[in-house]
């Protein structure tokens, strides 16, 4: 199926009406990211304005509009990492960035007892160190 | 063996899965539960004896001794070996209320909820009138958790005496504190309780329909609340007939998408609608039109999830904890650089010094406690010699702070306070709406002037300036985010002046960490 086709089927299934943030939620948890394609769509399906989407699509952080790498290591960067060394760490892992892995940091993952923490593809690590990114990474 | 070991992300996150499948795997039964909250003592295995035995923190590198104990049953012998759970002091000491279950069961079993004091707050509620369960919430003197403190019966009469189509309550789990987390260990370990107190909402002020908004960055608590709803549905406790009473309630989980703003609860309803999340001036206030211009109970997880207790003991035993007219229990939260680490629920009124040093053993690092931030990222930086300060609404206040969520936040004596002070301005930059100029440009230019100072560039203009920039932002930003960035920022600069270069200190600028940028 193309991508617009499978955008419209998307929409179609979902129980109206539709809110806007919901519905691209719901493509990126399908494509992993909202293709630019799908903005029209989108927007007659809410009953908003294209102008509406890309204002939502471009506030919130999560919100991507590419595909995401194989690998996303996010560090955290809230105070309470920073207070065990999260900069360090945040330093350390950019020299893991290449073109299969994309490291970016978050504010926060509740995890503030047992910093720092990060996240690999949606694998929390407390007490993270370089090492144990790599680790996982190379797994 | 019946082993317990917790489900919660912090545990998970330094190693729990392994060990309870190792556990497993060697013909142990393996209940997963939530944590205690000693994130110090995670893993925290609990073993089945007369009483539950801890061992922890048992890490996947622990397991076969861990195994060889259990097969031996020799469990006092290994090094991990804590006693009786229900003895371990940092646990005992607690004033556990709204904590009370947190970790002693699997969280989205109802039959353990049941036995363990679940719904006694609902069924009470169901036997009084909604104005009597208000009036209750009144007399606990409750107040809001999530960092405003405003008395939450007064909330709940406002949304009562309104009139309307239909009402909402929303539940704020947007909780992108830095440093906190009680909401979602409580949302991963005992999710009823939580939804619990929003039924007895609902029934105060009439509402039928509840909402969780929980942040992304917390997919196990997602899952597990929305798995405890689908278990609250079947059970009777949510639906059209709320315990074959003529009460109907029934909530649904929404997903936040990575903005730390939507903690603000007119962001939140702005998100909630599908936006932009965007502040909305008030008035109106929420309690009269909030979602979808409709009268709304917003309360902080912690808030509701107090409810329960207030109503199944009474407002005078849930007042009875607590010091001036901070009653009850404050659930706090120790992080960053603290040796012991976790949930502390204790009756306000318990200094911030015997947080830091007594529960939380000091620094994790050894070295001395230089600066602690309490609140959050808008919370004011105190100085070690600071800590004595009770922690109510009322003694933080008078000393230029304010608790927020609960969160305590230990740095040792390597922090550069100049780089914390603009770190706060980065955030803010990073995460203002962009709804008001004081927020949106103001934390830009604060970045700035900070820069500036750290450079030694004017360092009698640029203190002044970001003097006057904090005064602007301040006054004149429409929601917290704005208005309480200088708090850390102007802490950080009268508490710890030795760390910004122009006013005479002895740290050189060239030494800094300039990364964050």
């Amino acid at each position: 199926m193309s991508t617009d086709a499978s955008v419209e089927a998307l929409l179609s299934g979902l129980t109206p009406p539709l809110l806007l943030l919901p519905t691209l939620q719901a493509l990126q948890e399908h494509f992993g990211y909202v293709p630019d394609s799908s903005l029209t769509a989108v927007a007659q399906a809410c009953g908003v304005s294209r102008a509406d989407v890309y204002g939502v699509l471009t506030y919130y952080s999560d919100l991507r509009r590419t595909p995401p790498s194989p690998v996303e290591v996010r560090i955290c960067m809230g105070e309470a990492c920073q207070a065990v060394g999260a900069r360090e760490l945040r330093h350390e892992a950019e020299a893991l960035v290449g073109p299969e892995v994309d490291v970016t940091h978050v504010y926060c993952m509740g995890n503030c007892a047992l910093g720092p923490a990060a996240v690999i593809n949606g694998e929390l690590v407390g007490r993270a160190t370089n090492q144990a990114l790599v680790d996982r990474i190379r797994r | 063996m019946i082993v317990h070991i917790p489900r919660d992300s912090s545990a998970r996150s330094v190693g729990a899965d392994a060990v309870a499948e190792a556990c497993a795997a060697a013909g142990h039964t393996v209940i997963r539960t939530g944590s205690r909250g000693a994130m110090w003592l995670e893993p925290l295995v609990e073993v089945d004896a007369d009483v539950r035995i801890g061992l922890g923190p048992i890490t996947p590198a622990d397991v076969p001794t861990l195994l060889a104990a259990l097969a031996d049953g020799r469990l006092a012998s290994h090094p991990r070996h804590l006693g009786p759970v229900d003895d371990i002091s940092w646990l005992a000491r607690q004033e556990r209320l709204t904590f009370a279950r947190v970790g002693r069961h699997d969280p989205v079993d109802a039959e353990a909820y049941e036995a363990d004091g679940g719904l006694d707050g609902l069924h009470a509620a169901l036997a009084s009138t909604p104005a009597d369960i208000v009036e209750a919430v009144i007399a606990s003197g409750l107040r809001g958790r999530g960092g405003a403190g405003f008395p939450a019966g007064i909330k709940w009469r406002t949304v009562a005496q309104a009139t309307a189509d239909r009402k909402y309550v929303v539940v704020n789990a947007d909780e992108g504190d830095s440093g906190t987390y009680a909401d979602r260990v409580l949302m991963e370990g005992d999710p009823f309780t939580l939804i619990e107190g929003m039924v007895i909402a609902g029934v105060a002020t009439g509402a039928e329909h509840g909402i969780v908004y929980v942040r992304s960055e917390y997919p196990d608590a997602i899952a597990t609340l929305r798995t405890a709803i689908d278990v609250a549905r079947i059970r009777g406790w949510l639906g059209s007939s709320v315990l074959d009473s003529d009460h109907s309630f029934d909530i649904e989980v929404c997903v936040g998408a990575g903005s730390y703003v939507c903690g603000e609860e007119t962001a939140m309803l702005e998100s909630i609608e599908g936006r932009r999340g965007m502040v909305r001036p008030k008035p109106p206030l929420p309690a009269l039109a909030g979602l979808f211009g409709r009268p709304t109970v917003i309360n902080n997880v912690m808030t509701m999830a107090a409810v329960p207790t207030i109503l199944a003991h009474g407002p005078e035993a849930y007042a009875g904890h607590g010091a001036d007219t901070s009653r009850g229990t404050s659930v706090f939260q120790l992080s960053g650089n603290i040796a012991r680490g976790g949930i502390v629920e204790l009756g306000f009124g318990v200094s911030l010094r015997e947080l830091v040093e007594d529960w939380g053993g000091g620094t994790l690092s050894g070295r001395p406690v230089r600066a602690v931030q309490v609140g959050g990222p808008l919370g004011s930086y105190l100085r070690a010699d600071q800590l004595d300060v009770p922690m109510t609404y009322e003694a933080l206040a008078a000393n230029g702070a304010m608790l927020g969520h609960g969160g305590v936040v230990v740095f040792d004596d390597t922090v550069d306070m100049a780089e914390q002070a603009r770190f706060a301005m980065e955030f803010c930059a990073e995460e203002s709406c962009g709804k008001c100029t004081p927020c949106r440009i103001g934390s830009t230019r604060g970045v700035e002037v900070i820069d500036r100072i750290r450079r030694g560039e004017d360092p009698g203009g640029n203190l002044e300036l970001l003097e006057d920039l904090c005064e602007v932002m301040r006054d004149g930003s429409l929601c917290a985010m704005g208005g309480l960035t200088p708090m850390p920022v102007l802490s950080a600069l009268r508490s710890f002046p030795e760390d910004f270069p122009t006013t005479g200190g002895s740290r050189s600028p060239e030494g800094h960490d300039d990364r964050t940028a």
